[in-house]
C-alpha cells in the first residue's frame, strides 16, 4: 500500500555533471519496496514544476541490524524538477510517494539472469541484483553508456558476484557500440535449454531492441518501462502503453498500475 | 459547524468533490483517501463502449498547470457498473459519474442505465471536452445542443443532472443559463481550456493530439470569474473547479457563487490532499463566525466599493 512522506534528504552524491544518487529518509517506503517498483517526488514546493516525477528505488539504505532506514534514487539532469534533485542538499524535504507500481518477477536457479541496462536504467537493477544473488541466481548485466565516464557503480554489481558487459558509444569501456550487439550474440550461443530471464530497463530503443532480440532467442524478458506519468496512482491515465490483451488485441494499459515492469513481448513498440 | 451543502435534492457531507478525469474510478485512491470522507466524487468519464483513447504523450506541464489530451479512455459504462460501482458503494463514497456521448441517444442511453442501477448520487454531463473531435464539445459550445442534451437525460432520469460547461466559449453564463431553462439542477465548471505547447527545438507538439486542456493552479482566477459570472446569470447551485489546490482556493470559489467545489489536477500532485483541504475550510468557517458553509455561497462583498464609486 502506497505511502506518502516528507523524506528528509540525507545526502546527495553526484556521480558526473548530469547523474547524481540522492538519499532519502523513507524507512516505511524503502522497507516495503520490492524490486523495480517507483516512487513519486516532488522535490520542490509550489507550482513550477507543478507534478511530481516517477523514480525507480536505486538502493535500499539499512541500518548495522538490516532495519531500512531510507532509499535511493539514481537521477539524470535533464529538466526542472531533475536539476532540483540534483542540486538538492542534506537536511531538505520532499515529498515521495511510494512503493508504486508491479515488481519484477524475480527468478531462481537453474534459470540465470541477464540484466540490460542503458544510462539511467540502471537504477532498478541493484535491488534486483541484491535479491538474485540472495536467491543464488548466476546474473549478468549488459550495461551501456555513451560514455566511459557514464558507467557507475560497477563496483557494487562486482561486489554482488554480478559478471559485467558494458558498451560505450564512444568505445572508452568495454566494446565500442550499443549494449544490445553484445547481448544477441550471448544469447545466440546459448544453448536453449539453459533457461535465461531478460530483464530491461533504459531508452525506448534500447528497451525494442531487446524485446526483439528477446523474441528472435525465444527467450522471456521483462522490461521496465518510463512513461510521461502524471500521478503514479492510475487517477490521470497518462503513462500508457499498448499491450495485447487477453483477446489479442491491444489496449491502453496503465504503466503505473499494470508495470512499470512489463512483459516484452506484449508491448507494441512503436 | 455545517459542512453539507446541497446540489438539487442531493445533499453532500462536504463540499469538496473529486474532479472527472483526475481520480480514476475513485478506487485507484482507496489506499490513500478515505472516498466516504469526500463530499463526492465524479468518476472518469463514461462512453456505452470502451475507448482506448489517444496514444501518448498526452500531458505536458506549462507554468503552474499541465495540459491534457488523454482522449477519454474508459471502460465503457456496464463494465464500469459491474467492475467498479460495487466498490465505491462498499466504500460508501457518493458516486457522481460524468457521461459522454458522441450522440444525444448515447448520452441519453448511458444515463439510462446509470439511473437504472443503486448507488449513482447524480449525472454530470460531459458536454465540455476539448479533445475529442465526436465527443461532448459540439453540444457544450451551442446553446441549442446545451439545452438539447439536457432536456432529453432529464426526461429519463430522476437523478440530479449537472452539465459541465466548457470555458471555451464567449460567455459561459449563457450556457448555465441554456442549461437551467433545460432543467439542470446544477452546472459544473469550468472544464478545462483549449492550449498548445510546441517544442522548439524539434518544432512538434508536445502531445500527440496537438492540442490539449489545460488545467492547474494557472487557470483557476479565470475559473473564479467565470462562476462569479454565472452566479449573477442563474439561480440553480453551482459547482467551480480550476486550479484548487488548497483551502483557500475552494474559499475562493464558493464566495465567487458555487455551492460546492472539485479538485482536479492537485490530485496528482498531492493525492492525500483532501483532510488538509476540509480542516482549512473548517478553521476559515471559525475564524469568520460562519456556522454553516452554504452561507458562505456567494457572499462576495462589493460594497466599499460602490460607496467609493458614488463618493466621487
Amino acid at each position: 500500500m502506497p505511502i506518502d512522506v516528507s523524506a528528509e534528504v540525507i545526502r546527495n552524491h553526484p556521480l558526473s555533471t548530469d547523474y547524481n544518487v540522492l538519499a532519502l529518509r523513507a524507512p516505511a517506503i524503502a522497507g516495503a519496496v520490492a524490486p523495480g517498483q517507483f516512487v513519486m517526488i516532488k522535490p520542490g514546493r509550489g507550482f513550477d514544476p507543478l507534478l511530481r516525477r516517477p523514480f525507480s528505488v536505486f538502493e535500499v539504505l539499512r541500518d548495522a541490524d538490516g532495519t531500512a532506514t531510507g532509499l535511493t534514487i539514481l537521477s539524470k539532469r535533464i529538466g526542472a524538477s531533475t536539476a532540483q534533485i540534483y542540486d538538492a542538499g542534506p537536511g531538505q524535504r520532499m515529498m515521495c510517494l511510494g512503493p508504486l507500481g508491479r515488481p519484477f518477477t524475480v527468478v531462481d536457479p537453474p534459470s540465470e539472469a541477464w540484466m540490460v541496462a542503458g544510462g539511467v536504467g540502471l537504477a532498478p537493477f541493484a535491488t534486483l541484483a541484491e535479491s538474485l544473488r540472495a536467491r543464488g541466481v548466476k546474473t549478468a548485466l549488459f550495461y551501456g553508456a555513451r560514455r566511459a565516464a557514464e558507467l557507475f557503480y560497477l563496483d557494487f554489481f562486482r561486489q554482488l558476484n554480478v559478471e559485467l558487459v558494458l558498451t560505450t558509444e564512444d568505445g572508452s569501456l568495454g566494446e565500442a557500440g550499443r549494449v544490445v550487439g553484445p547481448l544477441d550474440r550471448r544469447l545466440a550461443s546459448r544453448p536453449a535449454s539453459a533457461p535465461v530471464m531478460l530483464y530491461g530497463c533504459g531508452p525506448e530503443g534500447m528497451l525494442a531492441a531487446t524485446a526483439r532480440i528477446a523474441i528472435k532467442h525465444a527467450r522471456p524478458c521483462q522490461v521496465s518501462v518510463e512513461r510521461v506519468m502524471g500521478c503514479g496512482l492510475g487517477g490521470c491515465y497518462s503513462c500508457v502503453v499498448p499491450m495485447r490483451g487477453e483477446d489479442g488485441r491491444f489496449h491502453h494499459v496503465r504503466s503505473c498500475l499494470a508495470g512499470p515492469v512489463l512483459a516484452a513481448d506484449q508491448i507494441r513498440w512503436e | 459547524m455545517d459542512l453539507s451543502v446541497r446540489i438539487g435534492a442531493l445533499t453532500l457531507k462536504n463540499p469538496l468533490i473529486a474532479a472527472s478525469g483526475c481520480f480514476g474510478y475513485g478506487v485507484e485512491y482507496a489506499d490513500i483517501v478515505d472516498l466516504s470522507s469526500l463530499g463526492g466524487i465524479v468518476v472518469k468519464g463514461l462512453f456505452l463502449n470502451e475507448r482506448e483513447g489517444h496514444p501518448p504523450p498526452r500531458i505536458v506541464e506549462t507554468p503552474a498547470g499541465m495540459l491534457n489530451a488523454i482522449g477519454l479512455q474508459g471502460i465503457g459504462v456496464r463494465r464500469f457498473v459491474d467492475e467498479k460501482l460495487p466498490e465505491l458503494r462498499a466504500r460508501r463514497a457518493t458516486v457522481l459519474v460524468n457521461v459522454c456521448g458522441t450522440t444525444l441517444d448515447e448520452y441519453v442511453e448511458v444515463s439510462r442505465i446509470l439511473s437504472d442501477n443503486e448507488g449513482v448520487a447524480a449525472i454530470e454531463l460531459n458536454i465540455s471536452c476539448p479533445n475529442i473531435k465526436e465527443g461532448g464539445i459540439q453540444f457544450g459550445c451551442s446553446l441549442i445542443g446545451t439545452h438539447d442534451v439536457v432536456a432529453a437525460v432529464r426526461k429519463v432520469t430522476t437523478l440530479p443532472v449537472i452539465p459541465k460547461l466548457t470555458p471555451n466559449v464567449t460567455d459561459v453564463a449563457s450556457f448555465a443559463r441554456a442549461a437551467e431553462e433545460a432543467g439542470a439542477d446544477a452546472v459544473s465548471l469550468v472544464n478545462t481550456f483549449l492550449a498548445m505547447v510546441i517544442d522548439v527545438e524539434t518544432r512538434r507538439p508536445k502531445i500527440s493530439n496537438i492540442v490539449g486542456g489545460l488545467s492547474g493552479p494557472a487557470i483557476r482566477p479565470i475559473a473564479v470569474r467565470m462562476v462569479y459570472e454565472c452566479r449573477q446569470a442563474v439561480k440553480i447551485p453551482i459547482i467551480g473547479m480550476g486550479g484548487i489546490a488548497e483551502a483557500r482556493d475552494a474559499l475562493e470559489f464558493m464566495i465567487a457563487g458555487a455551492d460546492a467545489v472539485q479538485v482536479g489536477t492537485a490530485n496528482f500532485v498531492e493525492p492525500g490532499i483532501w483532510p488538509g483541504l476540509l480542516d482549512g475550510i473548517g478553521d476559515y468557517l471559525r475564524r469568520h463566525n460562519v456556522a454553516r458553509v452554504s452561507d458562505l455561497v456567494g457572499t462576495l462583498d462589493l460594497r466599499e466599493r460602490e460607496k467609493a464609486w458614488t463618493s466621487s
